[in-house]
């Protein structure tokens, strides 16, 4: 027999002492109320993310550009294919190699969503944000997030999101506590992040 | 490593070694007190943490009471999507197929993300019989592994040990194993990190295959999860062409939806943080993007069997949080070694049983006895696993997995105490016995306990082992029942001699006299403890022991 049938076969047999009827899952927690909106929201998101020791800086549309600028400063960066905005003298990913990506010092993308209670920002690496190792090899990375991507709360990110899409859920920078407990910014992941916050004003 | 749990002591033996090293004690105090300030705290923030603690527990339920139908679903959605899919009986199939992936592609090494179900199939000591060398990148797995050690806590491996230590085994053993550590390393946790990521960063660059494991893995959606801090998780699960993971059967979601509760309750009852800093999800292979080979080996390995133990099942709703381990007194005493399994703490001292099998050997048998049953594990669990109960229940499965036989001193004076218990009159006669025993015993005893009450040395022959780790008060000189009869309920004090037949006051045998000590009746299930009723000698004694 296969050991797929055979696993198969052991757990129909496990489940014959099974209680009678279907589990209900108790949803009450969905009727917490969102804890923030709007204004308070967006701000509940900054002070979250800073709480990471990530950096924040808030800029508008129009003063989009120059922000990407001085984030990235003389270094040089990587940006995808998708980015909807210039950054000077940066790189285009042209499907470097892991190690190529390791001598680049900057990257620079996009996000998918953001979510205020946890400080996460989330990437689907779509065209703007990327493949994987684009926000990963190098030890800084700048994202944009619009204060229109940002929800409150986990089941609302949950559900705004694609599982088809390989996802990444960042909540500040690369961090271990496997000594004495003591938190370490920057150990494998990049060492900087730096989140860029847009508003419509 | 030759470091290895096969033929560890039983419980009680490698606690008293645990025990007298106060390095360690120190190291675990300061390291559990943290985590549990830190976790409290964030918990705190949830108001409705009671309903995500009762929805994770349903979602597993609902998960596990239709396993088989999920794994398919989980199998086919996989498959659907670019993985291919093997089953694993246990662990030497899991082991031989993961190490025919890394011969197919011709590989010497692998990195790996941390995992559970790695460490349990011992896997990197099989890929070594292979000649294949199997790098942990997280920093406290790469400690324990340079260390030539074994692991003591789920989420925090090297728990036990500290800063110097960690310094000291980077210096020495760095270099043997690639880059080595630069000589004027100190002990600065934020230093001895950097010397980790330079030593990984150049595998991670070269690195053809990668192993994990999955924290959940969606059925509905052929999804799978790794939650890590270091993003040495993401280095592995993204950077290789070729990725294996390898997936407790138990680890499946019905749907994608369900991780709403899970992303919420893990990081918080692990690290004490709001949200872990990484998260990865992949269902299948993303072309150009990440491994374009994904392999998925669904792991039995005993999971059945827990499962079909009507109360030790919920102990697969684990997500392998450690909450219960940093709450634990016992845990934070003897560390998580004593424990001989990658599974320590208290859901280790469920959780070997139930995927071995109560009576398979000492060492786990000794296990659901690990434990004082104070509950501090099932408050603490975000999917409510009643970690006492199952205990209780285990120790019934351990003690029948050992009928027949020589019965053991335990078993003799339990059955004695129920003939006793069985009858007024035998009662009678044995309160009369230690009555007199505590006479004697007063006259000659050298010990008190605090409060002035005399007590007993260490017991003679069988008794030794249980009065060497317990206070015993003397037996008093009079019965309830013969003061009872003696004062005529208490009216008269002063009445002369103890009167055998007693007054007009004297009252009809109780009928809620206890009469068995061996059987688990339902009423019992009121004291958490299980704990036998008392027998004349017992009363006065207080407080748990391991």
């Amino acid at each position: 027999m296969s050991a797929r049938d055979e696993i198969l076969g052991r757990v129909r047999s496990a489940l014959t002492t099974r209680p009678e009827g279907e589990v209900d899952v108790p949803r009450a927690y969905r009727d917490a109320v969102a804890p923030v909106s709007g204004d308070a929201m967006v701000d509940l998101f900054v002070e979250r993310v800073e709480d990471y020791r990530a950096t924040v800086r808030r800029c508008t549309v129009a003063e989009l550009e120059q922000a990407v600028a001085e984030a990235v400063g003389q270094a040089q960066a990587v940006v995808p294919p998708g980015l909807d905005w210039q950054v000077p003298g940066a790189v285009a990913d042209d499907g470097q190699s892991a190690a190529e990506l390791d001598g680049i010092d900057v990257v620079v993308t996009a996000a998918a969503v953001g979510i205020a209670v946890t400080g996460t920002i989330v990437l689907d690496h779509r065209p703007d944000q990327g493949r994987r190792a684009l926000t990963l090899v190098p030890d800084h990375h700048v994202c944009v997030v619009r204060a229109s991507q940002v929800v409150a709360t986990v089941p609302e990110a949950v559900a705004a999101l694609d599982p088809a899409r390989p996802l990444t859920w960042i909540s500040g920078p690369s961090a271990t506590s496997d000594i004495e407990l003591s938190r370490v910014e920057g150990v494998h992941g990049p060492r900087r992040l730096e989140v860029l916050l847009v508003t419509d004003a | 490593m030759t470091a290895t749990f096969v033929g560890m002591p039983v419980f009680p033996t490698a606690a008293r070694a645990a025990l007298a090293d106060t390095q360690l004690r120190r190291n675990l105090a300061h390291a559990t007190s943290t985590i549990r300030a830190k976790r409290l705290s964030v918990v705190s923030e949830v108001e409705e943490w009671e309903d995500l603690r009762l929805a994770g527990a349903a979602i597993k339920d609902q998960a596990l009471l239709d396993l088989d139908q999920h794994l398919l679903r989980l199998e086919e959605r996989l498959t659907a999507n670019g993985a291919i899919v093997h089953w694993a009986r246990d662990a030497a199939e899991a082991c031989a197929i993961v190490a025919q992936v890394a011969r197919d592609h011709e590989v010497d090494e692998v990195v790996k993300v941390k995992s559970m179900a790695t460490a349990e199939i011992e896997l990197n000591e099989r890929l070594a019989e292979h000649g294949i060398a199997a790098w942990e990148t997280d920093l406290a797995e790469l400690i324990v592994q340079l260390g030539d050690d074994l692991p003591s806590h789920i989420l925090v491996p090297a728990i036990h040990r500290n800063r110097a230590e960690i310094r000291e085994i980077f210096l020495t053993r760095m270099a043997g194993a690639g880059k080595a550590a630069p000589a004027d390393l100190t002990d600065d946790p934020p230093e001895l990190a950097a010397a980790a990521r330079q030593h990984l960063r150049e595998k991670f660059l070269r690195a053809k295959v990668g192993i994990s494991g999955a924290n959940f893995a969606v059925a509905d959606t052929g999804t799978l999860v790794v939650v890590e801090s270091e993003g040495n998780g993401r280095m592995c699960l993204t950077l290789p062409e070729v990725l294996v993971s390898v997936v407790g059967i138990e680890k499946v979601l019905p749907t994608w939806t369900d991780l709403e509760v899970f992303l919420q309750t893990l990081p918080r009852s692990s690290t004490g943080e709001r949200m872990n800093p990484y998260t990865s999800t992949w269902s299948g292979v993303t072309p150009g993007d990440g491994p374009q080979e994904v392999h998925v080996v669904l792991l039995d390995n005993g999971r059945t069997r827990a499962l079909a133990d009507e109360v030790g099942r919920q102990a697969l709703r684990c997500i392998r949080c450690s909450a219960c381990l940093n709450v634990c007194p016992v845990y934070e005493r003897t560390g998580g070694h004593a424990y001989g399994s990658v599974y320590p703490g208290p859901i280790g001292a469920i959780l070997n049983p139930l995927l071995r099998g109560p009576g398979s050997g000492d060492q786990v048998d000794s296990l659901p006895y690990a434990s004082t049953l104070c509950g501090a594990c099932f408050e603490a669990c975000p999917v409510r696993i009643d970690i006492p109960t199952v205990l209780v229940d285990l120790r019934a499965q351990v003690v029948d997995a050992h009928r027949g036989g020589v019965p053991s001193a335990q078993s003799v004076a339990m059955k004695g105490a129920a003939w006793t218990f069985g009858s007024g009159a035998r009662l009678r006669a044995a309160t009369r016995a230690s009555g007199l025993l505590g006479d004697v015993v007063r006259r000659f005893g050298r010990r008190s306990l605090p409060g002035g009450r005399s007590a007993l040395g260490r017991l003679p022959g069988p008794g030794a082992a249980w009065s060497g780790a317990r206070d015993m008060p003397t037996p008093p000189s009079e019965s309830f029942r013969a003061w009872w009869r003696r004062t005529a309920g208490g009216t008269s004090e002063t009445s002369g001699a103890r009167d055998p037949e007693g007054g007009p006051g004297t009252p009809r045998p109780n009928p809620g006299t206890p009469t068995t000590t061996g059987d688990r009746s339902p009423d019992q299930s009121a004291d958490p403890s299980g704990r036998p009723a008392a027998g004349p000698l017992d009363r006065g004694v207080g407080g748990g022991a391991l």
